[in-house]
């Protein structure tokens, strides 16, 4: 009723070919930006910006990276916690060593030097497929944490190896440091997610996209077809590093502001992206948002509901959080194993008949 | 999909809201994970000690002590998670009990003007009170206790320890790192040579490190291990049948969980101590008529007695004891953060006191003041003896080298300054 | 021969040594891939059940004790006795079993036929499940695990190699776990082989490994032989987990070794038993000898986790499917 097609005219093939096609999707989509722009700057506090908001756009960036590499050109990664350090190094290193600079082109620029770091280490995809390749990818992992842990250069010799970010502003208003307001980071980071989304939709709708999605669903074929399999995986781990590096440095600089390599970037970071793209759903933009606010807000809901509300003790809510996770994924799995993206459309398909089915 | 996020948060918020009276001591404790055995016997300590403020004397000064717990499972971001959603109902004192999070805290807590007490963990040079208003770590810390492992060698020595060979066994994490730097001068100090063994988390697989001690048989092994890395380096130190008593632990690597594993193999291991072992106190009668009894101990109520239990009580102790001096202070019951930070910059732990509160010689004396956060770092040298399963001190509490450790933190803490403009206070 | 040599010597036999203890954990996995293409994220947890159960019943110990008290405010710990080891190897087998069981019932049956990165998920959700489900059970402290497994450096060996390599050189240190976690591996590799072999079991299972609509076809039940496939590898992971376990007591941490069998199933192939033998004696070497030739005297230590993956890829580089894996064959 609400949700339908019939009366979408389109005239132009211009509007054909808009990214939401379908009217009711796009003024959704306003929606959904009017009210994060609009609406959450003026409501936000520390607790829903540093326990919620921050953690789930960052993450939802880094998704979206691993779901250009994992599910639009299908080569599984498990070396994303590496790179987020990568991208976290750099804005470090960059930051200090030129602090007149925008912290957001640093941002970007450590994004763009993940992206040089990722497609060197997208080689042995040439070679290698499949589980052997994620597999590979976590030399990737475990190498890049050994050496930012090892090279003193990359902490600035500092006695523990941490790294701080210091106090950067934006057009006078602190975004990293301790004196950041929690509107000012949270706008930081609608920011990129905001332009890292668009930039991803469009990439992989357009030629780049199709590339990969040929890749994906057989390389062979693909190669046969014409397209070059070195130029698409490498064009692949370059872009999914790029949006990595930049979570990674968003992750330090604005939401954690001080980090340990091995701490924040190991190999659980790894897995746990990789859990976001495929709850989420493989090869969906929106799915890698489902899936970051899946595992972002849960646990936290859990808990609060856990010790807040049934005034449990802490460690068996921990416990049952576990519980609870991990039997919901099997549940989501079974019940639909194409993540949280495909019963988003499967509602969607349900909403354009309601209330006639038939 | 934002929109629902957002309603479900503004409730989690609502949730968190409402601020209590009483005095807030949070307790950011890991009770899973990988360090969920070191974390699950502190936190228990924790929890009893304000328990039996509460029962035995009405709270502390007449207010009810309060302790929110919240897991962190020694994860950063959940250690964030924990200190937004406690920060609002009044906090007086942050225990972060990990280094990750203490580094995080560090600027949070300064703005928002929070004290926070990491002991004998977290950042070394906070104990500089003119850089780090907000941070404390009395009674000591890592390069003290770097300090005290070489001052007991060289009393085994008769203080000549020219041409030996130290080996440090570390965690290669910001924490195990944390002596290097001491360890270093001291060596050049006391011309001794320090080899330098990094393990690498969780530190399961400890082989080529331990066939390099036995190749090369250094005098002493220093240990900076926590978790699972204790137990294996221990099991593998007996396996190459090191002597026991030449290897001596930070005391993160001192609890009964690090020896019990190995077995009689692990007698005369040494480690650090900044408090007393065992529960021979007066105060343990009354945790057992008040806590135990009562039903009121926390966790599984199995923790009593063990080293890293201590470690929570005397933290608490010391927290509950540095509330009491901001009441004093201030003429108040109900103080506030601030106050709690004078509190503690006040703090003065006597022989007498803590006769007075049942625990004789449970810690060493100290005292805290607004240029030194640190106390004075003192700390002893525990032994275990495997027949009878215990842990006991070895050495009084002993002075560490100031002359090489306080440069130390001068320089660090003033790179910390100059890095985030701070002017020293204290003038 | 100077000393340097005889210690190299001894870095590689306790990396052979290491190895075996990577390839008991990596062969859990191959089992489990081998008969039904799930790549098994859960094995390292299992391998901490497992041990988890054994410890918990040797001491007696109340499952759930602790959620008990909570709800009911009753204060139990123990039932007060010591369960005989072997009796409670069989019962923690017994375990390993209904959990192979309800895992197949409940969740595998249901995802059959799809994609493998589908079905990995589903294993991490299974080990998020059992990570928290064994906390519950059994509790999350440390237990030791004592079942008479000798420990420390055999004194014979050492003793008659000392004269190897003059004054500077104490003779090759080999610890008697490793040599006793080498003979199970050897009976339980050669159990599993014969098992595989010769009997009627083990020869459905090798059917349903090649080809499931055959072997469905000849009337071999596939739920069972999922079923058996995963008390398997249970079995193995109660056999990684107890030889893990006696060094550094039984603790969250075990599950971690998941991640030390990883770049040995790269090497050896995901689907080779004895690939997950000789890919865990070249990553128990390689990383050993590396650590002690260039890692420790050059790069400042700590190499080994690295190292062990660049031996895998640069391996990968040149056989994609692993030194055993079955050449993957691709058509258009």
């Amino acid at each position: 009723m609400f949700y339908r097609e019939a009366g979408d005219f389109k005239t132009s093939y211009k509007a054909d070919n808009q990214t939401f096609p379908i009217r009711f999707d796009r003024y959704r989509f306003y929606a959904v930006l009017a009210v994060a722009w609009l609406v959450i700057p003026f409501v936000i506090n520390d607790y829903l910006a540093n326990a919620i908001l921050l953690p789930f756009l960052i993450y939802s960036i880094a998704a979206i990276g691993l779901n250009i590499l994992t599910g639009f050109a299908g080569q599984v990664s498990l070396g994303t916690g590496g790179f987020m350090a990568v991208g976290a190094y750099s804005a470090y290193k960059l930051m200090t060593a030129f602090p007149d600079v925008n912290v957001l082109i640093h941002v970007v620029l450590a994004g763009f030097i993940t992206a040089a770091v990722g497609a060197a280490f997208g080689l042995p995809s040439l070679r290698i497929k499949g589980f052997y390749l994620a597999v590979a990818t976590l030399a990737a992992q475990f190498f890049l944490v050994w050496l930012f842990n090892k090279v003193a250069w990359f902490y600035n010799y500092s006695a523990s190896g941490q790294i701080n970010a210091p106090e950067r502003t934006v057009l006078g208003v602190p975004v990293t440091g301790a004196n950041t307001a929690p509107w000012a980071a949270y706008l930081v980071c609608l920011g990129f997610v905001t332009v890292a989304a668009l930039i991803a939709r469009n990439l992989t709708r357009g030629t780049l996209g199709r590339k990969w999605m040929a890749i994906r669903d057989m390389d062979i074929a693909a190669e046969i077809i014409g397209v070059n399999p070195l130029t698409a995986k490498l064009s692949a781990f370059a872009v999914s590093s790029f949006f990595v590096g930049v979570a990674g440095a968003l992750f330090f600089a604005i939401y954690l502001g001080a980090v340990e390599v091995g701490e924040a970037f190991g190999i659980q970071k790894s897995f746990l992206v990789l859990f976001m793209v495929i709850i989420g759903g493989l090869g969906s933009i929106f799915g890698s948002f489902a899936g970051a606010a899946f595992l972002v807000t849960l646990p936290v809901v859990l808990k609060l509901v856990g010790v807040d509300l049934l005034g449990w003790p802490t460690d068996l809510v921990a416990h049952f959080q576990l519980v609870i996770i991990g039997a919901l994924i099997m549940f989501f799995l079974i019940a639909e194993p194409h993540g949280l993206a495909q019963l988003w459309r499967v509602a969607k398909e349900k909403l354009r008949l309601w209330p006639f089915p038939h | 999909m934002k929109k629902r996020l957002a309603m479900m948060a503004l409730g989690a918020a609502l949730l968190a809201g409402p601020a209590m009276a009483d005095l807030v001591f949070p307790s950011l404790s890991y009770r899973t994970g990988p360090y969920a055995p070191g974390g699950i016997p502190f936190a228990d300590g924790y929890a009893d000690y304000f328990t039996l403020l509460n029962e035995r004397d009405g709270g502390i000064g007449g207010e009810k002590a309060k302790v929110i717990e919240c897991e962190t499972g020694y994860n950063t971001e959940k250690g964030v998670e924990c200190y937004e959603s406690t920060k609002g109902e009044g906090a007086l004192v942050y225990q972060p009990l990990s280094t990750g999070i203490t580094y995080q805290l560090i600027p949070k807590t300064a703005a928002d003007g929070i004290p926070m007490h990491t002991m004998g963990y977290g950042r070394t040079s906070a104990a500089n009170g003119k850089v780090f208003e907000w941070t404390f770590n009395y009674p000591t810390n890592y390069w003290y206790g770097a300090s005290i492992a070489i001052k007991h060698i060289l009393d085994l020595n008769g203080g000549d320890i020219k041409g030996k060979t130290i080996a440090l066994l570390y965690h290669n994490s910001a924490y195990g790192k944390e002596p290097i730097r001491t360890l270093q001068e001291l060596s050049k100090k006391h011309g001794f040579n320090l080899t330098l063994l990094p393990v690498d988390h969780p530190g399961q697989e400890q082989k080529s490190q331990w066939l390099q001690i036995r190749r090369e048989r250094p005098d002493y092994v220093l240990m900076w291990g926590w978790g699972v890395m204790n137990q294996v380096a221990i099991q593998e130190a007996a396996n190459i049948n090191y002597p026991m008593d030449h290897f001596i632990g930070i005391w993160w690597s001192a609890s009964e969980n690090d020896v019990l594993p190995a077995g009689a193999a692990a007698d005369g291991y040494k480690a650090l101590a900044f408090h007393n072992v065992g529960k021979n106190f007066p105060i343990y009668d009354d945790i057992q008529k008040y806590v135990v009894d009562k039903g009121l101990a926390a966790g599984n109520g199995d923790q009593i007695g063990t080293v890293l239990y201590n470690r929570g009580l005397y933290a608490a102790m010391l927290a509950a004891e540095a509330a009491k001096t901001a009441q004093e202070l201030h003429g108040t019951a109900q103080i506030t953060p601030a106050m709690m930070r004078d509190g503690m910059e006040h703090l003065e732990m006597t022989p007498e006191k803590m006769e007075a509160l049942g625990v004789p010689n449970f810690g060493p004396a100290f005292s805290v003041s607004c240029e030194n956060h640190g106390g004075n770092g003192l700390g002893a040298v525990a032994q275990w003896d495997a027949k009878s399963k215990s842990w006991s001190l070895i050495t009084d509490f002993m002075e560490p080298d100031q002359d090489v450790v306080q440069p130390l933190i001068e320089e660090d803490s003033a790179a910390y300054a100059a890095e985030n403009n701070i002017t020293p206070r204290c003038n | 021969m100077s000393a340097d040599f005889y210690y190299g010597v001894e870095v590689f036999l306790n990396g052979l040594m290491a190895g075996v203890l990577y390839a008991l954990v990596a062969l859990g996995f191959v089992l489990i891939y081998k008969a039904s293409g799930i790549f098994n994220y859960a094995q390292g947890v299992m391998a901490l059940f497992a041990a988890l159960t054994l410890a918990s019943i040797i001491e007696g110990q109340v499952p759930f004790a602790r959620l008990i008290n909570a709800t009911f405010g009753t204060e139990i710990h123990d039932f007060g006795w010591r369960v005989p080891v072997l009796l409670a190897i069989v019962l923690s087998i017994g375990v390993m079993v209904a959990f192979a069981w309800l895992v197949q019932r409940l969740v595998f049956r249901h995802l059959v036929g799809q994609a493998p990165i589908i079905l990995f998920m589903a294993t991490i959700g299974l080990a998020y499940f059992l990570e928290g489900f064994g906390d519950l059970m059994w509790g999350s402290e440390i237990k030791t695990l004592d079942i008479g497994i000798p420990q420390g450096g055999n004194r014979w060996i050492e003793e008659h190699s000392a004269f190897l390599g003059g004054d500077d050189f104490y003779g090759f240190f080999i610890d008697n776990l490793d040599i006793v976690a080498a003979l199970v591996a050897a009976v339980l590799v050669a159990g599993l082989v014969a098992f595989a072999q010769y009997s009627k079991q083990g020869r459905a299972m090798r059917a349903v490994a090649d080809d499931h609509q055959a072997a469905l076809s000849v009337g071999i039940s596939l739920d069972f032989i999922w079923v058996l496939v995963w008390s398997l590898a249970g079995f193995v992971a109660l056999v990684a987990g107890v030889m893990w376990g006696a060094k550094s007591g039984v603790q969250f941490s075990l599950s971690l070794i998941a991640l030390k069998a990883l770049p040995v199933l790269m090497l050896g192939g995901f689907t080779s038993i004895p690939g997950a033998i000789v890919g865990g004696l070249i990553i128990g070497v390689g990383e050993k000898l590396f650590e002690y030739l260039v890692g420790a005297p050059y790069l400042g230590g700590a190499t080994e986790n690295w190292f062990a993956y660049v031996v895998a890829l640069l391996f990968l580089v040149f056989r994609p499917q692993g030194l055993f894996g079955e050449k993957i064959i691709e058509r258009v």
